[in-house]
């Protein structure tokens, strides 16, 4: 029989690794993985899931809850009669500002967007050559950069403002916008990602002609695709309700966060007259985040580019 | 004898000098690399860090110009300051409790949603990211650990009679360190959960096809044998990410404990600093306590490197 088999087995060897290439593809089960435990994860996740969900479970229905209910007790969870009237509130008093909405909206998104682009390119080149040879200075310099990032962020406040003040860029978006390029986490994070991809890749492109710009931008970049969504996400949601933005005062270049906050209070000083706006502001001022962590997230897939390549 | 030494020690020093210039212009493509970054993290981060250093050797109360006072608020910290104490023993209990666990909780849900099919995991995802993408969250736990009998815990536990009157979870100094544990750990999936994520995601699935040839024979042995060995750099983030998470305590404390709170049993070095920094005006102080929290992470960070590097072999 097997001997038979024999032409065909390998055929079929083919086809089922083809086969299996597809699986992983599409992410149907792998081997090694017995239904018990698949089941027991799935529960697990579902229980934990409503304990971690909690605060966003809270912030959406917070956000629809009239004002009676707001200050009920003692306090509810679900909302009962769900209201618009938060969220139209909250348009009104933002159409009757001096300062248009999307005045604010804008400079949020300039500075997130120009912020995170910065930085994924300034860290990732940086990343790219630290990672990927050994210099004078490059360990030192590594070093460096994840033990800065120990250091507490609430006594380098003053240095730093400085420092801005020094270079005149107090109350302008490069308050902002310069120091998030150099956030240590994005590097470090980088850096950890581009060391797995293997040097005999970036020789071998390196043989074929190529110089370092470009082994950075079509060979290592690519590979490392998932750290580059993960350390936007991070940039992302430092930048869209980045405390340093107390350092902009002009009315016409605040943020979001700080104009909203004029409104409706801080969390820790609220105005309990426009509770209900706060709670609308607390869930609008999370769906941008939340809507790029998803896109970002599932673009986060099995690359299978480094596949097939040996140290 | 010692001028021979010393002169051949100085041609030694010259000669790595040397090496190390010819190697420097070697790489001079790499450095115009790391330049900018190199740039903006100088003078935005390593700048005012060595600058808050220099703080904690002076008198400084942001008012008046700095006044060099040498290892005096050291001196202070240690012999003088007991609310200190208190705090670097609460900042190491929390430390020591939540980091290990902080990080093995990111890890294992980590491994467990990778499992899943791409939307919802990317959904899974955001669920479990939950406390750290929506800002002041932990604020939710005030409303369970509130020390009425309308208090969520409370009004369960008096119900199944466990307890028989309301107990103040949040000034009560015997439970006040395990709720503040309970709502770390629950923060505790930040950034180094994400890192894992994005790393599974990057190991060569022919390395899990090769295991099974190899008699892989279950998750748990392909985790130790194949998935953890290949993840060491993500796992030194997560590690780095943990350490920072678990010392740097100071916000939940504040707000879900009060500030300072009862006996200052869940005070920590961070709130501390913050005490000093912000409410006294001794930055000099201030910075010299971020010192000592500093140093004490990166010794923390060296040990469990070298514990890391161990992991799968």
């Amino acid at each position: 029989m097997t001997k038979v088999m024999g032409k065909t087995s390998l055929r079929q060897g083919e086809i089922t690794q083809r086969a299996k290439r597809k699986r992983v593809n599409r992410n149907v089960r792998r081997p090694n993985r017995s239904l018990s435990g698949d089941i027991f994860i799935v529960f697990l996740l579902c229980v934990f899931g409503f304990f971690f969900a909690f605060p966003l479970i809270f912030a959406i229905n917070h956000a629809f809850k009239p004002m009676n209910e707001l200050f009920m007790f003692p306090p509810r969870l679900f909302v009962i009669n769900p209201t618009m009237n938060n969220l139209s509130d909250l348009f009104i008093l933002m159409s009757r500002s001096w300062v248009t909405f999307s005045r604010y909206v804008f400079n949020t998104v300039f500075i997130t967007f120009v912020g995170t682009v910065g930085h994924l390119m300034v860290a990732s080149m940086g990343a790219y050559a630290v990672s990927k040879y050994t210099f004078p200075g490059s360990k030192a310099f590594f070093n460096l950069v994840i033990i800065t990032l120990m250091f507490s962020g609430f006594v380098t406040a003053i240095p730093n403002f400085l420092i801005l003040a020094q270079l005149g860029w107090i109350d302008t978006f490069w308050a902002v916008i310069i120091p998030s390029f150099a956030f240590p986490m994005g590097f470090f994070l980088l850096k950890q990602f581009i060391d797995t991809v293997p040097m005999s890749l970036v020789e071998s492109a390196k043989i074929d002609g190529a110089g370092e710009w470009r082994i950075y931008t079509r060979i290592v970049m690519p590979l490392v695709k998932p750290a580059m969504l993960t350390a936007m996400i991070f940039s992302v949601q430092g930048l869209w309700n980045n405390p340093q933005a107390n350092l902009i005062y002009t009315e016409q270049l605040k943020t979001l966060p700080f104009a909203l906050q004029q409104i409706v209070g801080s969390p820790h000083t609220p105005n309990i007259a426009r509770a209900g706006v706060g709670a609308a502001v607390a869930m609008v001022m999370m769906i941008v985040p939340i809507i790029l962590f998803i896109v970002a997230q599932s673009n986060i897939l099995s690359t299978m580019a480094n596949s097939g390549i040996k140290e | 004898m010692e001028g021979t030494n010393f002169s051949r020690y100085k041609a030694k020093k010259m000669r790595m000098l040397a090496y190390h210039w010819s190697e420097a212009k070697k790489h001079k493509v790499l450095y115009l690399f790391l330049l900018p970054f190199a740039l903006v993290f100088g003078a935005f981060v390593l700048a005012p860090v060595g600058i808050s250093i220099f703080f904690s050797f002076t008198y400084f109360n942001v008012l008046e110009p700095a006044r060099f006072i040498g290892f005096q608020n050291y001196l202070n910290l240690f012999l003088a300051d007991d609310v200190f104490l208190i705090a670097l023993r609460n900042t190491l209990i929390l430390a020591v409790i939540t980091g290990p666990i902080g990080y093995i909780c990111a890890f294992l849900f980590a491994w467990f949603i990778n499992e899943l099919p791409r939307y919802i995991r990317a959904f899974v995802t955001l669920v479990f990211y939950a406390p750290t993408i929506s800002g002041a969250a932990f604020l939710v736990w005030a409303l369970i650990f509130t020390g009425d009998e309308m208090g969520y815990l409370n009004a369960i536990l008096i119900r199944f009679g466990i307890i028989q009157e309301p107990q103040l979870w949040l000034t009560n100094p015997d439970f006040m360190m395990p709720v503040i544990i309970v709502v770390v750990l629950w923060m505790s999936l930040g950034a180094g959960f994400l890192a894992f994520i994005a790393g599974l995601s990057t190991i060569d699935e022919t390395l899990y096809e090769a295991g099974l040839m190899d008699g892989v024979k279950n998750r748990w042995q392909e985790l130790w044998f194949i998935t953890l060995p290949n993840m060491q750099g993500m796992l030194m983030f997560g590690a780095v990410m943990a350490i920072m998470a678990s010392f740097a305590v100071g916000q939940v404390t504040q707000d879900l404990a009060g500030f300072p709170s009862t006996d200052y049993a869940v005070h920590t070095i961070v709130n501390h600093l913050v005490d000093y920094g912000a409410i006294r005006f001794e930055m000099g102080y201030a910075s010299a306590i971020a010192t000592i929290l500093f140093v004490t992470m990166i010794y923390t960070k060296i040990l469990v490197g070298k514990f890391i590097s161990r992991i799968g072999t």
